[in-house]
């Protein structure tokens, strides 16, 4: 329940997932409300549904409200999705609509696929 | 009326493209005023050739001097490493940053990270630029080196068409940007980042011929202006950036009809009375050892004491080696420099190329602002650079000393063998004086002359002077000219004493033959007085024979008297004269 910023929002998750490996934090950087940017959402609903079991925690950054976090997180292209947790943190750009390779991006294991 | 006049003084301004100026020394000058206001500009070239370094320069020069605050988004090195590379420059990145006159961007790219998974675009990186630029109202923005984009990304037709809508998102925002671009092999830059920057394109290299490096700057591209087109060489020391566009120089320079002393007083003899043109450029060559040095020395020596700035760029010797020679000859230079009126810059030739050379000389002179500046010797640049590069750059310098009014002294070693009268730099043609140091071998011994080989606009002397070194300085003599030639040092003084002892040997003949007229002179007298002397002892003896005939006539008639008387006659009057008649009678018994 707490607004927290990085290094809460870890405590949190470790403290809302049961099982240690299940957590997925993911930003999604976007700027505006574009085709790409819906697109983006769209797909990564999608995948993290299908592929996630509801053991991740998606934030939607827009870069035009908070262009200050585009430094600090190293954004170039948009959309971008930084997966930030578990480690390594990865970024995966486009607007994921290749889904195998979010999958593969995003170390999500094929057994858990089905 | 007045409308149309109105239109024709706003139109130009319109039309001229508004320049940025870039502070940095000499870049303005042959981009005519700095890189195109609100455009973005290229440079390129190859690795350490300087890019970063003139894109920092011109943001920091920009907050400092402009008031422009500046945007330098790198992608090649962390903000961090930055700001300690450019304090070893003088440059305080952190202080301007909490000025909020600069911001740092480092954008970093690493391609194991990133996964592309459908359509993107960078949108994210315009953000970040915009937000930057928002932030202090930055009015330049630097690209360092955007290329490297393409090794993060691999959709190279997306990064095309976002780098072509970077540059117009840049021209929109009215910043005026740099972009720096490593050289290709063919091309300006790997990517071919010219076809999107097409308003203004410099080009920095660094080329090394002979084990010698040089920087250079050629503006390839300035799209609405004129520009410089040559490639001028560049300086990257502790002041930063510095282009010296001393190619442009013309020979319209202004011609000053003031003398300068040479410190000799027999040679300003020599050159009408009065010693160089201010101004003007004077070549002093000959083989080693003719005391090039020291007339140089002469020179520098009698311009501190008008109190006018020396500055001494020495080739071959260390300033304390040149103040201890000319010590020797009686010049105390080290005083000059104490009172900062001289100053020594000492460089061995291979120290870096010729430009370099001409570039460091040129900066020097702008920081000195001497009044005269001394070269010796100009020879020894050969061992930088050819000859033909070597007369470019002294025609240069000497075309930029004569430009700001500056004397200029060169020395110029000929080599033995060689004639005499050519410089090895082939540069005679720029020099206004000329002396010419020469060794006259001859007697056993080497003694050096001087003669003035040409000095353009004033009337001079042509003949050899002989010149010695004491230790009070040069001494001008005349040499002795004769039926055997020039002849100087102590063949001279042979000579010299020959023609004395001839001379007074022709003298003593004079007068020993003076003598003997006189001598001959008295014995005729003395046979004129002899002859005189018979002449009048004849005339006595006449004399006398008349007297004693006309004694005799008379005693003739005294005794035909007496014997009258004895005869008794009458006449009695010589009787009054009785001891007359006697002597008479005495002589006449001589006789």
């Amino acid at each position: 329940m707490t607004v927290k910023t990085d290094l809460p929002k870890k405590a949190t998750k470790k403290t809302s997932s049961a099982k240690p490996d299940a957590s997925y934090l993911l930003k999604l950087y976007i700027a505006g409300q574009t085709t790409k940017s819906k697109t983006a959402i769209e797909n990564l609903n999608r995948i993290c549904v299908e592929h996630l079991d509801a053991k991740y925690r998606v934030e939607v950054i827009d870069l035009l409200q908070q262009p200050q976090l585009a430094e600090g997180e190293q954004i170039l292209a948009v959309p971008t999705l930084v997966k930030t947790l578990p480690e390594p943190v990865k970024r995966i750009i486009g607007d994921l609509s290749n889904t195998e390779r979010v999958i593969v991006g995003l170390d999500i294991k094929p057994d858990r696929n089905k | 009326m007045t409308k149309p006049k109105k239109d024709v003084v706003v139109i130009p301004t319109i039309q001229t493209l508004q320049k940025c100026p870039t502070g940095i020394k000499g870049l303005d000058e042959i981009t005519g005023g700095g890189l195109p206001q609100g455009r973005p500009t290229l440079i390129c070239g190859g690795t350490g050739c300087g890019k970063t370094l003139l894109a920092m320069e011109f943001l920091v020069r920009g907050a400092t001097e402009y008031n422009e605050p500046g945007v330098f988004m790198s992608f090649e090195e962390p903000s961090i490493d930055l700001v300690s590379n450019f304090a070893s420059l003088g440059f305080d990145l952190n202080d301007l940053k909490d000025q909020r006159k600069l911001a740092l961007d480092y954008v970093q790219i690493d391609r194991e990270e990133l996964v592309d998974a459908g359509e993107y675009d960078l949108e994210g990186l315009f953000i970040r630029i915009n937000y930057a630029i928002d932030t202090i109202g930055a009015k330049r923005i630097v690209l360092d080196t955007i290329e490297t984009l393409f090794s993060g990304f691999s959709n190279e037709s997306i990064l095309r068409a976002e780098l072509k809508r970077l540059f117009h998102f840049l021209k929109t925002k009215g910043i005026t940007a740099i972009i720096t671009g490593e050289q290709g092999d063919k091309t300006l830059t790997r990517h071919g980042l010219e076809e999107y920057v097409a308003d203004c394109v410099i080009f920095l290299s660094h080329k090394v011929s002979e084990q010698i490096a040089t920087r250079r700057i050629r503006i390839v591209k300035y799209r609405g202006s004129v520009h410089g087109t040559n490639e001028y060489p560049f300086l990257i020391d502790e002041q930063g950036f510095s282009v010296m566009p001393i190619s442009s120089i013309g020979l319209d320079h202004a011609a000053s009809s003031e003398r300068v002393s040479t410190g000799i007083s027999r040679l300003d003899t020599m050159l009408g009375v009065k010693g160089y043109y201010r101004g003007s450029s004077i070549l002093a060559s000959g083989t080693a050892g003719t005391g090039k040095s020291s007339i140089a020395a002469h020179f520098v020596d009698a311009a501190c004491r008008r109190g006018e700035r020396c500055l001494y760029f020495a080739f071959e010797e260390s300033r304390n080696q040149i103040i201890r020679n000319m010590r020797s000859i009686g010049i105390n230079l080290e005083q000059w420099v104490n009172e900062g009126l001289l100053e020594f810059r000492n460089s061995r030739p291979s120290l870096y190329g010729l430009e370099m050379h001409l570039v460091t000389m040129h900066k020097a002179i702008e920081q000195f602002e001497p009044d005269i500046v001394i070269v010796d010797p100009i020879s020894n640049l050969e061992a930088a650079a050819s000859e033909t590069e070597v007369k470019s750059m002294l025609s240069r310098l000497i075309d930029m000393l004569k430009m700001k009014g500056i004397t200029a002294f060169c020395t110029d070693l000929t080599s033995v063998g060689g004639s005499l009268e050519r410089t090895d730099a082939g540069i005679s043609s720029l020099m206004d004086t000329w002396l010419l140091l020469q060794v006259i071998e001859g007697g056993g011994e080497r003694n050096r002359g001087l003669y003035i080989l040409k000095s353009r606009g004033m009337e001079h002397s042509n003949q050899v002077r002989e010149f010695s070194l004491s230790s009070e300085g040069i001494m001008l003599q005349d040499v002795y000219i004769g039926p055997g030639g020039v002849l100087t040092g102590a063949s001279k003084l042979a000579q010299e004493a020959r023609e004395k002892a001839e001379s007074l040997a022709r003298s003593q003949n004079i007068e020993y033959k003076q003598r003997e007229i006189d001598r001959k002179k008295i014995v005729i007298e003395a046979q004129i007085a002899a002859l005189r002397a018979g002449f009048e002892s004849d005339m006595e003896e006449l004399e006398l024979a008349v007297a004693i005939e006309k004694m005799h006539q008379k005693v003739l008639a005294e005794d035909s008297v007496a014997m009258g008387k004895a005869r008794k006659s009458d006449d009695a009057q010589t009787e009054i004269d009785p001891t007359k008649t006697v002597s008479e009678v005495a002589n006449d018994c001589k006789n």
